[in-house]
């Protein structure tokens, strides 16, 4: 039996569509624990990211803490707030977090950073509060690639959200650990499928995001 | 006016990019700063709108401290304009324009009409209202740039090298756009440049700047180009300023000749009479307007070969074109006779360089006795 066998199998099973193991439930909750962590990463790495790349100041201390936030493997923290913290929501969150606070904050800082600095005169010598300067000004120049720090945040917390099963926990990581301890390769297979469907999706949200919210202006003169 | 007062600016890494400059810039006029790169001229700009602060000294508007004021207030009433015009990339033109009167709190809508406004007032066609600055010419950038800096219509406007990075012929229609739009609307403008022949052509007083930051020079361009203080301004004004001061002498008490300026149906009597008046005459056609040269001998009564003339060059307005113009026009023509037109470009008679010498030796003659009286010699 191949790959594309298994997945059938597995999709085609009607007992996988429904009940608390089935796909709509288990979906749900990955996104769920996605979506929580990459709120709580945004909401970390954004503002702290704005304001350094605003003022062009902490740029060592930033990279740094990047090099160190990547350096961490998830995994690993993972088994260590376990230890620590017990069983949750928690132990599994903060590996998510710490895995997607770097590419949002770094992408974020040199976004900022690199926005051509002649608008930005011409706007404070116009009489533009700071942080107009950088909402009105430096944001909308900068969004393409801080949408950029944001989409592989959320594709590496998709990914990695598959941990949360370790820890007895939904989401579309259980498919691919009860499967491997089941032996059950119809179920391990379906599971890769739907993350691997889930991240495709994150991409498309994306891209829409970045259709919306980015004007023509930038769009077509970067 | 605004009133910089000794004022010395010292980087924090030990430049002092400006040295104890005192200036009166006056109101509604325009101020130009020149100088060699790096002698402090944009600094000296960004201080008047307190993008740099002073080291040392203070700066008066209106006989107030531009300091006592909040700075983005201060910073509304007056439109900056820099070299690469500095355009929002996902703003429209209209909202790039519309962007002090909105800051200022002026709906959206009445921002926008004022913006309209504006394009129309700095030459800009209606249509590219909706566009992006990246669908925009250098030079319509930076008449962008401009009408983004006048939208609230603020009594300053500081300009550092606008025009510096469009070609030639699209900065020459810049500048005469700008003195355009000054006779309307009578700014006090001060414009920073490196080039002297800008500084010349738009300054009504120049500050010539030298490097360290101290002022070498402040006068009116005629003087300046007249009465250079120090050899620093003589060479930076570079060779032929003798010339280039005829451009402030008016080309008004230029005698002219009309004996030589005949008809192009004129009888054979007639060409007699003026062919000893001079060595050439100046054919027209029957509205009056100049055909071209010819030695006397050479014409036929009645059957003028207009292929055979001579061109005449290029014809000068007396009263309007200045003496540099004229003496240009005689420069130029083969004859060495300058053509003087009228408004409609009708010949009105025509001058000789030997003519035009006398005029230029009496007019710096003039000005020299003009200095001495100021002088009290
Ligand atoms: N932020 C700064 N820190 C340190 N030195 C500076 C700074 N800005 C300007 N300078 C220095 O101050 C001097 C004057 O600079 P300024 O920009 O005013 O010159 P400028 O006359 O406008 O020159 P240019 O024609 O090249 O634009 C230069 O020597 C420059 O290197
Ligand atoms: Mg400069």
């Amino acid at each position: 039996m191949n790959v594309l066998n298994f997945a059938h199998a597995f999709f085609s099973d009607s007992a996988h569509w429904h009940g608390y193991d089935g796909i709509p439930t288990r979906f749900a909750e990955h996104i769920k624990y996605s979506l929580e962590a990459l709120l709580i990463a945004t909401a970390i790495g954004l503002p702290v990211g704005l304001f350094t790349g605003h003022t062009g100041r902490g740029g060592n201390a930033l990279a740094f803490i990047a090099t160190a936030g990547r350096a961490l493997p998830s995994f690993g923290l993972l088994v260590l707030m376990f230890i620590w913290i017990g069983f949750g929501l928690l132990p599994v969150m903060i590996p998510l977090v710490v895995l997607a606070v770097p590419p949002i904050l770094v992408t974020t800082y040199e976004a900022v950073r690199s926005v051509d600095p002649s608008p930005v005169d011409a706007a404070r010598g116009m009489g533009m509060p700071e942080a107009r300067v950088l909402l009105q000004v430096e944001v909308p120049v900068a969004l393409p690639l801080i949408l950029s720090g944001l989409r592989t945040a959320a594709i590496q917390i998709v990914s990695t959200a598959t941990i949360a099963a370790y820890v007895s926990l939904g989401g579309l990581g259980r498919y691919i650990i009860d499967g491997l301890y089941q032996k059950n390769y119809e179920k391990v297979v379906g599971g890769a499928t739907l993350v691997a469907g889930l991240a495709l999706a994150t991409l498309a949200v994306f891209w829409a995001a970045s259709r919306i919210t980015v004007s023509q202006g930038v769009r077509r003169s970067a | 006016m605004i009133r910089i007062d000794s004022v010395t600016k010292r980087y924090p890494d030990g430049t002092v990019a400006v040295d104890r400059l005192s200036l009166d810039i006056p109101d509604r006029a325009i101020t130009v700063l020149v100088g060699p790169s790096g002698c402090g001229k944009t600094t000296t700009l960004r201080m008047i709108n307190r993008m740099v602060e002073p080291s040392e000294g203070s700066i008066l508007l209106d006989g107030r401290d531009i300091r006592q004021q909040p700075v983005n207030t201060l910073r509304r009433s007056m439109g900056y304009v820099i070299q690469n015009a500095g355009l929002f990339q996902h703003r429209t033109i209209l909202d790039n324009i519309a962007t002090v009167p909105r800051l200022l709190g002026w709906t959206k809508q009445r921002a926008r009409a004022r913006a309209a406004e504006l394009m129309e007032r700095v030459g800009l066609d209606s249509a590219l209202a909706k566009r992006y600055p990246y669908q925009l010419s250098g030079g319509q950038q930076q008449r962008v740039g401009v009408a983004r800096a006048l939208a609230a219509d603020p009594p300053v406007l500081l300009m550092d090298e606008p025009f510096s990075a469009v070609d030639p012929v699209v900065r020459k229609g810049l500048q005469d756009e700008l003195l355009r739009i000054q006779d309307e609307l009578g700014k006090t403008i001060v414009f920073v440049t490196h080039d002297i022949d800008e500084a010349i052509k738009l300054g009504t007083k120049v500050a010539v700047l030298r490097t360290g930051g101290r002022l070498a020079q402040f006068a009116p361009p005629a003087e300046l180009l007249s009465a250079p203080a120090d050899p620093f301004v003589e060479d930076f004004l570079g060779a032929d300023r003798g010339i280039r001061r005829l451009s402030f002498f008016p080309s008004t008490g230029l005698e002219l000749q009309t004996g030589p300026v005949v008809p192009i149906d004129a009888d054979a009597g007639k060409l007699a009479a003026r062919a000893a008046t001079a060595p050439y005459l100046l054919v027209t056609d029957l509205d009056g307007r100049p055909l071209g040269w010819s030695e006397p001998d050479r014409l036929t009564a009645g059957a003028i070969d207009r292929e055979r003339l001579l061109d005449h060059g290029r014809p000068f307005v007396p009263g309007t074109d200045s003496l540099r113009t004229a003496l240009d026009g005689a420069v130029l023509s083969p004859t060495g006779w300058a053509v003087a037109v009228d408004g409609e470009g009708r010949a009105v008679g025509v001058v000789s360089q030997q003519v035009i010498g006398e005029a230029i030796r009496a007019a710096h003659g003039e000005v020299a006795e003009h200095a001495d009286a100021k002088a009290g010699r």
